[in-house]
C-alpha cells in the first residue's frame, strides 16, 4: 500500500488516479499509524514552502516522516514535496525543511538568464546524472516530463539524479538511499510519469 | 530545453464534444474521454476543455466527464467556460483540472483573477482573451466574441497578469476560422507586454502556420487549435515532427 500524505496542500485527484492506473493501492492519509504500516510514502504538494512546512508540523508529521525515512521506508516527494525534503527553503523568508536531502531550495531566478520566463512551466527533457536511479529504471535519457516551478533544490553531495536545462541545469530529481524527489509532476507526465511511479512502487 | 506546446481544444456541450469529428479507430467520435485519449496518445502536450453548456444539468455532466478524463489521461488539463466564481474553480479542480481559464467571468468581475491566484496559485489561473480590431485598436470582446467591451486588449492583459494570471490565451477573432495563419501582429504586442507564457489561438489552417508562429515569435509558448485537429486536416504527430525538423523544440 502507498500512503499519499494528506496535509491540506494541493489536489491529489490526479496523483491517486495515476497510482490506480499502474495498479497500486493508494491511501490518502495524515494518520501516522497508517504511514507507519504503508509500504511506501508519497509526499505531494503545491504552494509555498513555509506554509507547507508549517502544515506538516501542525499535523505532527515532520518527525514522523523523518523517522520513517531514517528507518528505510521508501519516500517520494513530488514538486513542493521534493523541495520539503531539503534542509532549508528560501521562499518568502527562511524555512526549515525535513533535512533528508542536503542543501536548500532557492529561486530559479538566481541561476537562469533574465529573459527566460518564470515559472519554468511545460515539458522538459530529463538528463540523468551519475548512475541511473532505480526510479528511472524504465526511462531513457532525454525523456520528457512536465514542470511547474519557480524554485529549485540546490545540492552539493551528489544527491541530484537528474537535471533539466532551462538556461541552466536545474535539479529535476533527487535520490539518496530510500528517499527520492521529483521537481516535475509524474502524475502529469503521461506514460513517462507512470513509469516513474511504477518504478518507485518497486523500490 | 523546454519545448513549445501543442494544445487541442475540445468544446463540450451536455457532456459531448461538439463539432462532429471523424477519426479512424475512434468508435465514439463525440466522447470527450475517447477523444482526449486519442490526442494524448498522439502527442498533445496539454488539453483544453471548454464547457459551452448553459444548463446546470449540463454543468454536472461536464464535471462527471472531466473526472472520467482525468482518471485516464495524465497530461495537463485546462478547463474553461462558465467560470464566474471561486466555487467554479473549486468544482473543476476537484475533478482533476490543473488550470482554469477565465474569460467573461473575469471581465464581469476582475477581482476573480486575484482571488483565484491567491487561493490556487498563479500557475492555476489562465486568462483567456478574445481580441478583435476596432478602429485600429485591439478591443477585448466578451460572451464568446459577441460583445465589444470597449476595453483595450493589451491594457486588460497586463492588468490580468499583474493580478495573478499565470498564462494568457490570446484568441484573435479577426483570424479565427479564416485559416490563413495566426495573428502575428497582435501576438507580438502581447508577447512584448507580459512575461508569463502566451498561448496563441485563432487562425491555424496548416502546419506551416505553426512553423511561422514559433519562428517569428520565439516568446510564444504554445499553439492552440480546434477544428484542424478535429477534422484531421493536421495530425498532431505530423505537426510536431515537422516543427522539430524546423528547429523548434518539441516533445516527441
Amino acid at each position: 500500500m502507498v500512503a499519499v500524505v494528506d496535509y491540506g496542500v494541493g489536489n491529489l485527484f490526479s496523483l491517486c488516479s495515476s497510482l490506480s492506473a499502474i495498479g497500486a493501492e493508494a491511501v490518502v492519509t495524515d494518520d501516522p499509524a497508517l504511514l507507519a504500516v504503508a509500504d511506501r510514502i508519497i509526499l505531494p504538494g503545491v504552494g509555498a514552502f513555509g506554509d507547507a512546512a508549517n502544515k506538516l508540523r501542525e499535523r505532527g508529521l515532520f518527525d514522523v516522516l523523518r523517522d520513517l525515512a531514517a528507518a528505510g521506508k521508501p519516500l517520494l516527494g513530488i514538486c513542493l514535496g521534493m523541495q520539503l525534503l531539503f534542509e532549508k527553503g528560501y521562499e518568502y523568508g527562511e524555512h526549515e525543511g525535513l533535512g533528508l536531502i542536503r542543501g536548500s531550495v532557492r529561486p530559479i531566478a538566481e541561476v537562469i538568464p533574465a529573459d527566460l520566463k518564470i515559472p519554468h512551466i511545460g515539458w522538459n527533457a530529463l538528463h540523468f546524472t551519475g548512475e541511473k536511479s532505480p526510479i528511472f529504471r524504465y526511462l531513457d535519457e532525454g525523456d520528457f516530463v512536465y514542470f511547474v516551478h519557480s524554485f529549485y533544490g540546490q545540492n552539493d553531495d551528489g544527491s541530484v539524479i537528474a537535471t533539466s536545462d532551462y538556461g541552466a541545469p536545474l535539479t529535476a530529481a533527487v535520490g539518496r538511499d530510500n528517499v527520492f524527489g521529483c521537481q516535475f509532476h509524474p502524475e502529469k507526465s503521461g506514460e513517462v510519469g507512470l513509469k516513474i511511479l511504477k518504478a518507485f512502487c518497486e523500490v | 530545453m523546454i519545448t513549445k506546446r501543442i494544445i487541442p481544444c475540445l468544446d463540450v456541450r451536455d457532456g459531448r464534444v461538439v463539432k462532429g469529428v471523424n477519426f479512424e479507430g475512434l468508435s465514439d467520435v463525440s466522447s470527450p474521454v475517447e477523444l482526449a485519449r486519442y490526442y494524448s496518445d498522439r502527442g498533445a502536450d496539454e488539453l483544453v476543455f471548454y464547457d459551452i453548456t448553459a444548463s446546470s444539468e449540463g454543468r454536472r455532466l461536464f464535471t462527471d466527464i472531466l473526472c472520467e478524463v482525468a482518471k485516464t489521461i495524465f497530461i495537463p488539463l485546462t478547463v474553461g467556460g462558465g467560470i464566474n466564481t471561486l466555487d467554479d474553480f473549486d468544482r473543476v479542480l476537484k475533478c482533476g483540472a490543473d488550470k482554469v481559464s477565465v474569460n467573461s467571468g473575469a471581465i464581469r468581475n476582475p477581482a476573480l483573477i486575484g482571488e483565484a491566484a491567491k487561493r490556487y496559485g498563479d500557475q492555476c489561473v489562465v486568462l483567456s482573451v478574445d481580441v478583435k480590431r476596432v478602429d485600429g485598436q485591439f478591443h477585448v470582446f466578451a460572451k464568446g466574441g459577441r460583445e465589444d467591451t470597449g476595453m483595450e486588449a493589451i491594457e486588460w492583459i497586463r492588468r490580468g497578469v499583474s493580478s495573478g494570471a499565470g498564462e494568457i490565451v490570446v484568441n484573435s477573432i479577426d483570424t479565427d476560422g479564416v485559416k490563413r495563419g495566426f495573428d502575428l501582429e497582435m501576438l507580438q504586442k502581447v508577447c512584448d507586454s507580459v512575461d508569463v507564457p502566451v498561448i496563441a489561438s485563432g487562425g491555424a489552417g496548416c502546419i506551416d502556420h505553426f512553423t511561422t508562429l514559433f519562428q517569428t515569435l520565439p516568446r510564444v509558448d504554445a499553439g492552440l487549435a480546434a477544428s484542424i485537429f478535429h477534422f484531421g486536416e493536421v495530425k498532431i504527430e505530423d505537426l510536431k515532427r515537422e516543427l522539430l525538423k524546423n528547429g523548434i523544440p518539441m516533445r516527441i
